[in-house]
């Protein structure tokens, strides 16, 4: 990866702003100490740190930080946000940028967005999260026809995963409805939902 | 004393034992959980991490059941829900968030929602309560209370403790006469819900919480979350892989603990559901309880 930043080429300063209002978060107080980078549990993920992509956001380069595999590798632990000296809530600004990667379209890990699309579905349907169903669906978006299947003997004997789905007294529709809803506010406004 | 109770999908699913064991401990202490009618899934990781307004929607329908069923307070067992559904309430204190959200219900939400608290919190209001009716104390049983990263994290959303140094579940449980160690991954992340699409990120960062409770010489891992207690118990193997060894470390709920000292049964609190056999741990306390009395057996 080549790391040369061209500052007069890359930069889109409205970016920086607009990071700003969506997260609520003050990103120009970051001063670079990187105790976010340090204490986050998935970095040896990411393709670009948690501090850098601070960084990269207070510089406006758009373009990099949304391409970046490190929003969707992202376990939303809050740990940058609590050990942030300058109280930024960093897993918010990273739930930001990944917000607006999507609704650009962008999606560096797609197997990520498959899988909670997945479990997005079952709630859909059903009303209630169904274990074995996300994992049908995420199976045939993602063509891992092997994922966990090593797992299925004993969560079965255990009693663990509910073949039949839950579905609340009075049916799913009225999630359903929701989702609906939501879908078409989101091709009204042109966005991925 | 009656609450309304959330009890989220993992209760019907993955977590039925966590859902057994909390309702035996709260009946033991005479707290009556009530199911909102027509609950539905909080939506958990993957809605907010694809829309905050899609998730704070499948929250508010919850919420506002609870609202119209009169309830102050609302309880639930998983931290994630506990999660989205106080970040929901809190976002929608913003009006245009607020009606962003109701766009996508029925009918808008109620105007004042009942306020979200973890079951746990709620037992912690019942210590004294707790402590007058152990039939078995823990004494000689060594735990590390696990709370994972939702429970404490972002610290002004969930307001529960020390956000990097909860002691609450170290305090029931030393009620109960366990001896609780110092343990430094307490809210560290167990890698969620990417046990699926990322088995390595969830086999590293659950392998590295075994690899201390074993060196902590613990008899069990205690946990108050679904996803952790999964991604610890079920997923066992998987972790060990990752660290070129076999753990054998039996994570269980904490109600399942403190069941255990109500005088409960391994059935009645689910603990024959577990991927990695919790025998030890049941064998220690059960010869605990032959032995003399004055070597702290029973209570």
């Amino acid at each position: 990866m080549n790391d040369t930043v061209d500052l007069n080429r890359m930069r889109d300063t409205a970016f920086t702003a607009q990071v700003e209002a969506l997260s609520g978060q003050n990103i120009s107080a970051c001063y670079q100490c990187g105790n976010c980078t340090a204490g986050c549990p998935a970095g040896f993920a990411y393709d670009v740190q948690v501090s850098q992509i601070m960084r990269g956001v207070q510089l406006g380069l758009k373009d990099r930080v949304l391409r970046s595999r490190s929003l969707w590798m992202c376990l939303s632990c809050s740990t940058c946000s609590q050990r942030c000296p300058n109280n930024i809530d960093v897993a918010a600004v990273m739930e930001t940028l990944r917000h607006m990667a999507r609704k650009a379209g962008i999606v560096s890990v797609p197997k990520m967005e498959k899988f909670w699309l997945s479990f997005l579905n079952t709630v859909r349907l059903f009303g209630r999260s169904h274990e074995i169903g996300t994992m049908v669906l995420y199976m045939l978006r993602s063509l891992r026809l092997h994922t966990d299947v090593d797992l299925a003997p004993t969560a079965l004997a255990k009693g663990k995963l509910g073949l039949l789905p839950h579905i609340p007294p009075g049916g799913a529709e009225p999630v359903e409805r929701i989702f609906t809803r939501y879908k078409e506010r989101a091709q009204r406004e042109g966005v991925r939902p | 004393m009656k609450y309304a109770y959330y009890p989220g999908c993992s209760a019907k699913g993955s977590s039925k034992d966590y859902e057994m064991s909390t309702q035996a401990v709260c009946r033991q202490l005479d707290m009556v959980l009530e199911e909102i009618p027509g609950w539905n899934c909080c939506g958990s990781t993957p809605a907010h991490a694809v829309d905050t307004e899609l998730s704070a929607a499948l929250c508010a329908r919850n919420l506002d059941i609870a609202a119209r069923q009169g309830a102050q307070l609302l309880l639930t067992p998983c931290p994630s829900c506990l999660s989205n559904l106080r970040a929901a309430a809190q976002r929608m204190e913003k009006p245009t968030f607020r009606q962003r959200v109701n766009e996508l219900l029925d009918e808008p939400a109620a105007e004042t929602f009942p306020e979200v608290i973890s079951v746990m919190q709620a037992i912690a209001r019942e210590k004294e309560n707790l402590v007058k009716r152990v039939r078995l104390s823990l004494k000689g049983v060594r735990l590390a209370a696990y709370y994972g990263c939702l429970m404490s994290r972002p610290a002004e959303r969930m307001r529960f403790e020390d956000p990097e140094n909860p002691l609450l579940m170290e305090n029931l449980l030393a009620a109960c006469g366990a001896e609780m160690v110092d343990f430094p991954l307490k809210t560290a992340c167990c890698g969620a819900a990417f046990g699926i699409p990322e088995r390595a990120m969830t086999a590293r960062n659950s392998g590295r919480i075994l690899e201390l409770a074993v060196r902590l010489g613990v008899d069990a891992i205690v946990t108050a979350c679904p996803l952790c207690q999964m991604n610890l118990d079920l997923r066992q193997t998987q972790a060990g892989r990752a660290f070129e060894t076999r753990f054998h470390m039996p994570v269980i709920y904490y109600t399942q603990a403190l069941g255990l000292a109500l005088g409960f049964t391994q059935r009645e609190l689910g603990l024959h559901k577990l991927a990695v056999s919790a025998e030890g741990l049941l064998n220690k306390l059960d010869g605990l309880r032959r032995a003399p009395a004055a070597e702290g057996g029973q209570s």
